[in-house]
């Protein structure tokens, strides 16, 4: 709430206009409609903007007749966005392919981690190439937006990078696919690229751990992070009742973010027993600077030992139920956020064959790299740890990835200290039995294939679930179910073959072929119509 | 434990094969690996191949089967009337057309010509320009993996699906796997790719192939559309080939193949190979340009020489028993590949001739 008014930005969602502030997503547009929705689901209920950081697919919307996820697009004049379901050769300008582009150090992501990795490198000289999904830098923690500007740390570090001619920041620009042995495809918006590189620095952050209850799919539920992420893209939620439930230190982060966007926030259910928490908290004077944030961020409405049951409503959400303490009550309210912890984002490194610990975060060493050679990894990927390991771990990433390995250790020091805290969040933030015990048979737990949890019964592994229930086979490739269903099972979804993404078909047929190319025509006529032998 | 079959291999032409044997009384054990397979692999589409006539009666027998199961199956099992359009790119492959139509309605399966303007009208989406297509309409395409799954359960008590992997084959009928030896009357291998791995003189070999599936575009491609020249790279039998193959999958999602690589055998996703494929794709339907992949997947189609499966006894191995090397056609031939297999192993007279599936036709050759 701190930045200038900005300047007003008229699109049009299903015919009817919408002004937004400038910065706005389209995300955030979406909620300022009748019917809120971002589309209808496979058994036609309307689904809205969910995770609110390009994981969950739910906000996949047309604009200007190309598909594209509403979170990581800001709102631009004139804009047809349409959520009436995704038509073939509706296309108002066709996304071109660019040529090939090179760099000597590829860094994926520019938050804490990245923007770091991107700065240490700088200094050697190497050619940078910096990017990022969202429409700017600053990863989740350092998200600016319409009435959000970005944090001092932030700004004084893409100020740093301002002066170095060797480094290229480009948003809006997701890795979609790998395209070759040291090659990855780049899509924005409107254009796609085969970006090749030297070296890889993997900063690609976390997502929210998303757990299924009854109700979780209806408009007006998001991920706790998905929440603070929407409000800071310009979601507007003053004057909302909202429940806040699930667990870990984002809960509060997202409640302190809601009231000054005016919400008002009735409760703060942490799913963890008191014990953990005060062990948690007493822990923080280890770290200073963390236990000052605590202190900001002090929750009148913060109950331990709760949980949200059911989120009820027919076409959004209308109420919700709660278990607070021992016992159970309805509380009414507009939205609730609802996640529980982060888990490493991995996709990409999982794609490069990079190993994985047995926690699912990549594999580093203390250089910060991976167990493939010229690739690294920092940040939140390699575990969740919080903005200052990132840092540290990115610094490490950016020095050793351009030769500068003496400048190295100091910092090992550092992201020790912070491997501490993170060890302390998982043990004091683990789930209880009662989190993955909510859902009922009808539960959905894929939510782009409305596959219910009942369904699950009698598969006995993630490929046995998809081949059999469709579970996970969706636009999302299991981003949300998968890490449900890790919760839940215990099984463990199988790593991307080729894409990390969604991505257009023209952007995957852009990758140029080493030899020449038969024409399937050639050996027709070649062989007529007698049969080959 | 002894039952009358042991099936090693539960992909759809194992599972046809136990549910054609069950059908006829017979206890049946399948042992699967859990390997990738073309069934779940593959496209599941069900196509009639006329490219000599043992391919023919294989794959239009099969047809009349897969009708008559068609109004038993459940929703899952994904069947879609969709029909097939075999599209001729110039007058050259117009001609082939007429041809191929001619050698259908001499099997009795019908099929229509649709003109430049009457493939518009059927498929608006495609480019311009094409000279028309030959329309099968009795021609559609399956979710294979769920149909293995419903055969299996259809006859509840004589057909037992175990996992593990099978490691020899002896031929007093014992069958040696990492759960166990199971005993049988007779042994039949339908392992696809990995046949050979139990039976060496086995002449399949792989065919590398590749597929992208997209998001759903609901009903916005009506037909299964494949390239007139998918005909000729199918029975390629070296090096690589692209011929375009775009499936509706009943979620309104879009199956795109087919390319062919012989002789290599990992799984792999060669990203030039996908470039190759959805170039000629995008080419043949431009609008596929902005729409979205959500997977791409590569897999291996059990091949032979000739481009006939292996279906019979085997020439000198007492009780055992091959179906495999149906390539990319397994899914399609699988119900004539068991009532072969069924009518052989019972002693009845087969539906149709088996002499050209035969193992013994590779001892017959120079």
């Amino acid at each position: 709430m701190n930045a200038a008014t900005p300047a007003l930005v008229t699109v049009r969602i299903d015919g009817a206009a919408i002004t937004v502030p400038e910065g706005t997503s389209i995300a955030a547009a979406l909620a300022r409609t009748e019917s809120g929705r971002a589309r209808l689901s496979v058994s036609g209920k309307p689904r809205a903007p969910f995770c609110g950081m390009g994981v969950c697919h739910e906000c996949r919307v047309q604009v200007d007749g190309v598909q594209q996820l509403a979170c990581l697009l800001a709102c631009r004049p004139g804009q047809e966005i349409r959520t009436d379901g995704a038509r073939l050769g509706s296309v108002v300008s066709a996304p071109s392919s660019e040529p090939e582009r090179s760099c000597d150090i590829l860094i994926a992501g520019a938050g804490p981690a990245g923007l770091q990795a991107a700065l240490a490198a700088a200094g050697s000289g190497a050619r940078i190439t910096l990017l990022d999904e969202n429409p700017a830098a600053g990863g989740q923690v350092w998200r600016s937006g319409p009435h959000h500007r970005v944090p001092d740390a932030a700004q004084a570090l893409l100020d740093a990078l301002e002066r170095h001619a060797n480094v290229t920041l480009i948003c809006g620009a997701r890795v979609v696919a790998r395209a070759g042995e040291r090659a990855l495809l780049v899509e924005t918006a409107t254009s796609a690229w085969v970006q090749r590189f030297d070296q890889l620095i993997v900063c690609t952050g976390a997502r929210e751990r998303l757990l299924p209850f009854p109700g979780w799919t209806l408009p007006g539920v998001t991920g706790a992070g998905g929440l603070q992420a929407l409000i800071k893209q310009g979601f507007k939620v003053r004057g909302e009742r909202i429940v806040i439930a699930g667990s870990g230190p984002l809960l509060l982060a997202t409640a302190a973010t809601a009231r000054l966007a005016g919400a008002r926030v009735l409760h703060v259910a942490e799913q963890a027993e008191w014990g953990e928490v005060v062990r948690f908290a007493a822990s923080l004077w280890r770290w200073p600077a963390k236990a000052l944030q605590a202190l900001t961020l002090i929750e009148p409405t913060y109950r331990a030992g709760s949980l949200a049951l059911a989120a009820h409503g027919g076409d959004r959400l209308q109420a919700v139920t709660l278990r607070i303490g021992g016992r159970t009550r309805e509380v009414e309210c507009g939205r609730l956020a609802c996640g529980f912890g982060l888990a490493p984002r991995t996709r990409l490194a999982e794609l490069m064959g990079c190993a994985l610990q047995t926690d699912g975060a990549i594999a580093v060493d203390a250089a910060q790299q991976t167990s493939v050679a010229g690739i690294f990894a920092a940040g939140e990927c390699t575990g969740i740890g919080g903005n200052e390991r990132a840092q540290a771990q990115g610094r490490i990433a950016g020095l050793q990835a351009s030769g500068q390995a003496a400048k190295v250790a100091a910092l090992n020091r550092e992201t020790a200290t912070w491997e501490r805290f993170a060890a302390g969040v998982q043990r004091h933030f683990a789930l209880r039995p009662a989190v993955t015990e909510r859902g009922d048979l009808d539960t959905l737990i894929c939510r782009c294939e409305d596959v219910a949890l009942g369904a699950l019964d009698g598969c006995d592994g993630w490929v046995d679930a998809k081949l059999q229930t469709r579970c996970g086979m969706g636009s999302c490739q299991g981003r949300v179910c998968g890490t449900a269903v890790q919760a839940l099972k215990g099984w463990t979804p199988t790593a991307p073959r080729q894409l990390t993404e969604p991505v257009r078909l023209a952007t995957l047929a852009s990758v140029a072929h080493e030899q020449a190319l038969a024409s399937p025509h050639d050996f027709l006529d070649a062989s007529a119509h007698t049969p080959l032998k | 434990m002894s039952d009358d079959v042991v099936i090693v291999g539960a992909g759809i032409v194992g599972a046809a094969c136990a549910d054609a044997l069950a059908a006829c009384g017979l206890s049946v054990r399948l042992i699967d690996a859990r390997w990738p397979s073309a069934t779940n692999a593959g496209m599941g589409h069900l196509l009639i191949l006329d490219d000599n006539p043992a391919e023919l009666a294989l794959s239009s027998h099969s047809l009349h089967l897969w009708r008559q199961w068609q109004p038993q199956m459940d929703a899952a099992c994904g069947w879609t009337g969709c029909g097939t359009l075999w599209i001729a790119a110039n007058e050259a492959e117009a001609q082939i057309a007429m041809h191929k139509q001619a050698k259908l309605a001499e099997a009795g399966v019908v099929s229509e010509w649709l003109d430049a303007a009457a493939l518009a009208r059927a498929e608006p989406l495609l480019r311009a320009g094409l000279a028309g297509a030959l329309r099968v309409p009795g021609d559609a395409a399956v979710y294979a993996p769920r149909v293995a799954a419903w055969l299996l359960a259809r006859h509840p008590g004589r057909i037992t699906l175990t996992h593990g992997e099978v490691r020899r084959i002896a031929d007093d009928g014992a069958v040696v796997s990492s759960v166990g030896t199971f005993h049988a009357g007779q042994v039949l291998l339908a392992g696809g790719v990995a046949s050979p791995r139990l039976c060496p003189d086995l002449p399949i070999f792989a065919k590398k192939g590749y597929l992208v599936i997209t998001d759903r575009y609901p009903a916005q491609v009506r037909h299964q559309l494949v390239e007139l020249a998918y005909m000729a790279s199918s029975h390629q039998a070296e090096g690589d080939s692209v011929a375009v193959n775009v499936q509706p999958r009943p979620t309104g999602q879009l199956l795109i193949g087919s390319t062919r690589q012989c002789g290599r055998e990992d799984t792999q996703v060669d990203p030039a190979i996908v470039a190759w494929l959805l170039r000629d794709a995008i080419a043949l339907m431009p609008a596929l340009a902005s729409a979205r992949a959500i997977r791409t997947w590569a897999g291996l189609r059990p091949a032979t020489a000739d481009g006939l499966p292996v279906i019979g006894a085997h020439p000198d191995r007492a009780r055992l028993w091959i179906a495999a090397g149906h390539e990319g056609h397994g899914v399609t031939t699988a119900p004539a590949t068991a009532a072969l297999i069924a009518a052989m192993m019972t002693g009845e007279e087969p539906p149709l001739d088996a002499a050209p599936y035969r193992f013994e036709r590779w001892a017959a050759r120079p």
